[in-house]
């Protein structure tokens, strides 16, 4: 919540300050249109704002995880590390209660530590010490050293004067005192505003995370093993789906008999989602590289089929009727006119089939895969490796990202025409 | 026999709600060897229709189409077609849209450059021809229809209102190449118009269709396009006979049409 709070602040904030600070210096046509309010054609993508977009998430990131990439003072408040301190009120049959001071040493998880040194003080209650990580909470059994033990009714009423029982809490500037039902005092230093590396490494871990893994690999493989093999099951799959989607959705688009048979097929399959297909290629081909190709080519088929099939339904008919009055045959208009006239349609389709191919190649790799960016990730979260997870994820965005400028630029190059007819 | 020959021509088909249309009936006519014949009338006249069926796209329900003594029964490339707009190839250049013709039948680049790159120059895109179809204007557009339909040399060219889609200004443009074009191929021309100025203009005989059954309801034949190939097209439609044909054309077309609303407001 605090975390959205302060991302809708800053992108108030910086708004206004980009509109003081920065002159505007444009003076093209769209500069001098009084109405932009509706005008769709006025709307450019404010590229200072797609920056600071990125650097507010990144703050955000390091901020919230206490990241040495950025100064210290932008840091939201850490978890309490250091020594802490509360006072109990102990009472015991037969004797005047008597107070005591806990010491609990709270250190980063992962250092080495030792128990804080504290004169054992006065009284029959002594004074204790404990060890306790950050973000984890410890039960401190104070009775243990004191002079009556729990078989002498030893029990706790207070902590720092104030009265507390069993189920209850206290809290202090170091954090909560809470006592189990039993009567045991348990520990939890204050955890601060920052998120704990098991749920959100700093940003700084995630990169380093990938120099490790891209160096050493990870589960057998490298990181290029993983992606690699990820990238090779989508282009297989792709490339088969496309090699037969495309003459089927022709056939389709030039043949009553095809369109009749292949119909039903197409159209109950097309709103199958891929992902439902998993189990029962995984009953029919395993988790090998066999089956997810299958996989990715039912899920690029339909898509290519129907691409196809649009391509040739948006054949102008007098360029077809043009080109059989230019003397042209039938394997000519074909080749020369419903092949390239299909052409962005099997584009548009090529760069949605990628994109469905590339999502159900890294779901696959979540189920059952040797290999893979899906199954790097999965395994991961199975052992909380949650920085492997986070970089898997942003490599996994980044390519299925590269994937899709890709196929624009082919697109770009390919069909030069493409919404200038 | 040389030239276009229509016999009878009869078209009708079922709609899916049960009804039928009639779209020809008993159209018959003769167009001579180097002829240019322009057809207007009201929409649903059946004038599209008629040049569909006559480059073989649509097969009569009765009726016969003989070309240069041969019957007519498909798309063939003795029968050369100019549509309204959007028949371009945009995956080629200039150049290769206007050789389409010659390269389909499998001829080689020195056989048709030279004829090409003649007729480029006829319509004035010599210097366009590498650029693609999609970066020209309009007009300039229709000229590379019309010369990617010369360069395959047919016998007969079908016109389906090739100028509908041009600004006034490119359509006088354009209508004074029509006609040296014709001039100096001596194709036989069938043109498809709206426009009854266009029909008169170009028209050495013209054809005024009736709907409802679509058939002829007229026929003119004019000296204008003849006029017209030698003297400015403006010059030609300040001839006394042309504002009267005009007029006459006018209203009967008028008629037509209000004939056809007053049928539909009865039916509604």
């Amino acid at each position: 919540m605090i975390v959205f709070l302060i991302y809708v602040a800053i992108f108030i904030a910086s708004f206004f300050v980009v509109k003081f600070v920065a002159r505007k210096t444009v003076t093209d046509f769209t500069s001098l249109k009084t109405v932009t309010f509706g005008d769709e054609s006025a709307v450019t993508p404010n590229r200072i704002a797609s920056i600071l977009s990125v650097l507010t998430i990144f703050l955000l990131w390091a901020a919230f995880t206490g990241s040495s990439l950025v100064p210290r003072f932008l840091h939201a408040p850490g978890p309490f590390i250091g020594d802490a301190t509360f006072t109990y009120t102990a009472e015991a049959d037969g004797v005047a209660p008597d107070d005591a001071t806990v010491t609990v040493r709270v250190f980063e998880v992962g250092t080495d530590v030792a128990d804080p040194e504290v004169p054992p003080g006065e009284g029959w209650a002594k004074n204790d010490v404990d060890t306790v990580g950050a973000w984890r909470s410890g039960l401190v059994r104070v009775d243990r050293n004191d002079a009556y033990g729990r078989d002498a009714g030893h029990r706790v009423v207070a902590v720092n004067g104030q009265p507390i029982e069993p189920g209850g809490e206290v809290m202090t500037e170091f954090g909560r005192v809470g006592m189990s039902p039993k009567g045991t005092l348990n520990f939890e230093p204050a955890k601060g505003w920052q998120m704990e590396p098991i749920w959100l490494p700093p940003p700084e871990a995630v990169v380093a995370r990938l120099g490790e893994i891209a160096s050493d690999g990870y589960r057998d493989s490298t990181l290029w093993e993983h992606l690699g093999y990820s990238l090779f099951r989508v282009v297989v799959g792709f490339f088969f789906g496309a090699l037969v989607g495309i003459p089927l959705g022709y056939a389709m688009g030039l043949s009553n008999w095809f369109r009749g048979w292949f119909d039903p097929i197409v159209e109950f399959m097309r709103p199958v989602p891929p992902l439902a297909l998993i189990p029962l290629v995984i009953i029919w081909a395993g988790i090998g590289e066999l089956g997810k190709i299958i996989l990715l080519f039912l899920a690029a088929l339909w898509i290519m089929a129907i691409a196809a099939r649009a391509g040739v339904s948006g054949v102008a008919i007098s360029k077809v009727h043009a080109a059989y009055s230019l003397g042209a045959s039938k394997w000519q208009i074909m080749r020369h006119v419903i092949v390239p006239n299909s052409l962005p349609e099997i584009f548009t389709g090529a760069r949605v089939a990628m994109g469905v191919c590339w999502g159900t190649v890294v779901a696959a790799e979540l189920v059952a895969a040797e290999k893979g960016a899906g199954m790097m990730i999965m395994v991961a979260s199975k052992f909380q490796l949650t920085d492997i997870v986070i970089m898997g994820i942003i490599l996994i965005g980044i390519i299925g990202f590269g994937i899709d400028i890709l196929m624009r630029f082919a697109e770009k190059a390919l069909v030069p025409w493409k919404g200038r007819i | 026999m040389n030239g276009l020959s229509i016999e009878n021509l009869s078209m009708r088909f079922d709609l899916p709600n049960g009804g039928s249309v009639q779209a020809l009936k008993d159209v018959s006519l003769q167009l001579a060897e180097g002829e240019l014949m322009s057809v207007l009338g009201p929409s649903g006249c059946g004038k599209t229709t008629l040049l569909n069926i006559v480059a073989g796209f649509l097969a009569p329900t009765s009726g016969d189409i003989m070309l240069n003594g041969h019957a007519v029964t498909g798309p063939d490339a003795e029968r050369g077609m100019v549509f309204q707009q959007g028949a371009l190839f945009e995956w080629m250049s200039v150049r290769d849209n206007v050789s389409f013709g010659p390269r389909m039948a499998g001829r080689r680049e020195g056989d048709w450059a030279e004829t090409v790159d003649h007729l480029l120059d006829v319509v004035g895109l010599r210097d366009f021809k590498e650029k693609a179809v999609y970066e020209l204007s309009g007009g300039m557009q229709q000229r590379v229809a019309l010369a990617r339909c010369l360069a395959n040399d047919p016998d007969v060219i079908l016109m389906d209102e090739p100028l509908g889609a041009l600004d006034a200004l490119t359509r006088e443009k354009m209508q004074g190449l029509v006609l040296k074009l014709w001039k100096e191929t001596g194709k036989t021309i069938i043109l498809i118009t709206h426009s009854v100025e266009e029909a008169l203009l170009l028209g050495e005989r013209l054809l005024v269709m009736a709907p409802r059954p679509g058939r002829i309801h007229r026929e003119y034949r004019l000296p204008f396009a003849d006029l017209g190939v030698n003297a400015d097209l403006r010059e030609v439609k300040k001839h006394p006979e042309f504002g009267q044909k005009r007029e006459e054309i006018l209203g009967m077309i008028w008629d037509m049409e209000e004939e056809i609303m007053g049928r539909t407001e009865e039916n509604a």
